[in-house]
């Protein structure tokens, strides 16, 4: 079994420079995540959570602060984080074993470990039988499942998802979270997901990290205390839902004035004059 | 652009089963032509009846000159093709990658793919003469644009994001080339080799007409004919030219879709 890492995030800063003016995408993040957690982090668009996720796996290198993997320093990518995008970014022109060795090309194993971790991965996200198949042949959802093996074929210490069921349809969406937490129960790994969808945060994290945007902060950490496999239906559960969910709604009250019908008629008459 | 029809077709030849309605025009055409030089409508000194051109076949595909002037057209259309499409592809994969390269580079490729291939005889005739280094020359530059322009198309399509996934494994340069530009733009190059293998065969055959008297070749059996006056075997010739050209284009298609099979068909 993966080692699972320790991810220390401090005092965190990135801005990206547009028309020579800086423009700060994430302000003063710190957030500690202990091996083997699952940590979901929500918040509306343009909030900084993919940039997150992006400068964690190193595909953004610039930024303020520090980011740690296991007392380490994150520079770059490494085959000891995996990710999962939004788009299964899968090769077209490769099979599915194929794609999910993609995964093991830089990997330190001989061909035959390489075909049975590959094998296995394939099974644990239920998808035996279709080794052979192409991408265009696959459903959204196995699809998805395939890049999720990719991700996890090289035994990382951390599996960083971003938003990777949001394409996908209701039904298909809520039986791949069972299937994610069965993955990373089996795989005991640290776990952090990006997404818009505050069940799907309460109902896969230990913690849920609430961002607001402009530029992106961290505005609450509430906790999810209930046991697995949860029950979406559960009082316990629909409170703490709420509780995250909360935090989005009083955002309108303060920022925006609510404008009555009569007061824009009236408006409308006066332009009209 | 072209490139992109000729590849979307090449996929349905397979799926389709061959279609007799096809004939229906040939097979009228053939009847009109018996009909019209039997019943002595036109010059059969200018146009010959189909029996006649049908037993100067026979006679001439026993002739050694037919084996020689075939297999000499085949062997320079196809090492001019090979030379061609291989520079093409590197130098197209060349500028796609590099962005200095297709700064540098770049502005002249377009300009000079400008130039009608036919214009360039001339000048290598000057410098090579008539023999069969000009000819197969030649033949690889009408190869080289189409497979240039594949590659660097192709190359060009590949998304951010799978280059993204290339770096999350830590893809190094040869399998960044070997592992995702190369399948990636095979699309394309396909398409590219595709086009540069119809346009060889036409170069071929060119080459043997505009530089003559230079050994054996199909072409060069057609302009024996036009010179005896055998109408005949004018006619039988411009059949062969055109009866290989198909037989290529029969070849690259099925080439084509067993290596992008990979791809939906109905793409």
């Amino acid at each position: 079994m993966a080692h699972a890492g320790t991810l220390e995030i401090k005092n965190l800063n990135k801005q990206y420079t547009v028309k020579g003016e800086p423009l700060p995408v994430l302000e003063n993040i710190s957030l500690s995540i202990k091996p083997g957690e699952f940590v979901s982090i929500v918040g509306s668009s343009g909030c900084g959570k993919s940039t997150l996720l992006r400068l964690v796996i190193g595909l953004e290198q610039e930024y303020q602060g520090e980011i740690l993997l296991d007392g380490k320093r994150i520079v770059g990518t490494s085959l000891d984080r995996g990710i999962v995008f939004q788009e299964h970014r899968l090769f077209p022109w490769l099979t599915v074993e194929q794609n999910v060795g993609v995964g093991l090309l830089n990997a330190d194993l001989s061909p035959a470990q390489k075909k049975k971790t590959v094998d296995e991965h394939i099974a644990l996200v239920g998808l035996k039988g279709f080794e052979t198949a192409y991408p265009y042949q696959l459903s959204g959802g196995m699809s998805q499942r395939v890049a999720i093996a990719r991700a996890l074929v090289n035994r990382p210490e951390v599996l960083l998802l971003d938003e990777p069921f949001g394409a996908l349809d209701a039904l298909t969406r809520s039986h791949l979270q069972q299937e994610l937490q069965r993955i990373w129960e089996a795989e005991g790994i640290t776990a952090i997901l990006v997404t818009h969808d505050v069940e799907e945060a309460v109902y896969l994290g230990d913690r849920v990290v609430v961002m607001q945007p402009r530029p992106g902060r961290i505005k609450r950490i509430v906790d999810v205390p209930l046991p697995r496999s949860r029950d979406r239906g559960s009082y316990a559960f629909s409170q703490i839902k709420d509780d995250v969910l909360s935090e989005f709604s009083d955002t309108p009250h303060s920022d925006v004035k609510l404008v009555t019908p009569q007061e824009s008629l009236g408006a409308n008459w006066q332009f009209a004059w | 652009m072209t490139t992109s029809t000729i590849s979307s077709d090449a996929s349905l030849p397979q799926l389709r089963r061959f279609d007799w309605r096809g004939l229906v025009l040939p097979a009228g055409f053939l009847l009109v032509w018996a009909l019209v030089t039997a019943l002595g409508w036109v010059n059969t000194k200018l146009i010959p009846p189909p029996q006649a051109v049908l037993s100067t076949a026979v006679s001439f595909i026993g002739k050694a000159q037919f084996f020689n002037g075939l297999g000499a057209s085949l062997w320079r259309d196809l090492a001019g093709f090979a030379i061609g499409s291989l520079a093409g592809v590197v130098f197209g994969a060349l500028l796609g990658v590099s962005r200095w390269a297709g700064r540098i580079v770049g502005p002249t490729f377009h300009t000079l793919k400008h130039i009608a291939l036919f214009a360039w005889l001339p000048l290598i005739s000057t410098w090579l003469g008539q023999g069969d280094a000009a000819k197969v020359l030649f033949i690889g530059l009408s190869a080289f644009y189409p497979v240039a322009l594949g590659a660097l198309e192709g190359v060009h399509g590949i998304a951010r994001s799978q280059l993204e996934v290339a770096r999350v494994y830590g893809f190094g340069r040869v399998q960044l080339l070997f592992k995702l530009i190369l399948p990636g733009a095979s699309p394309q190059i396909l398409a590219g080799l595709h086009l540069a293998l119809i346009y060889a065969w036409l170069a071929t055959i060119g080459a043997e007409y505009l530089l003559a008297k230079s050994g054996p070749g199909i072409g060069d059996a057609v302009i024996q004919g036009k010179a005896a006056f055998d109408v005949p075997l004018v006619i039988f010739g411009m059949l062969l030219i055109g009866l290989v050209g198909a037989l290529f284009n029969q070849i690259a298609n099925r080439i084509e879709a067993r290596l992008l099979r990979w791809r939906d068909a109905r793409h």
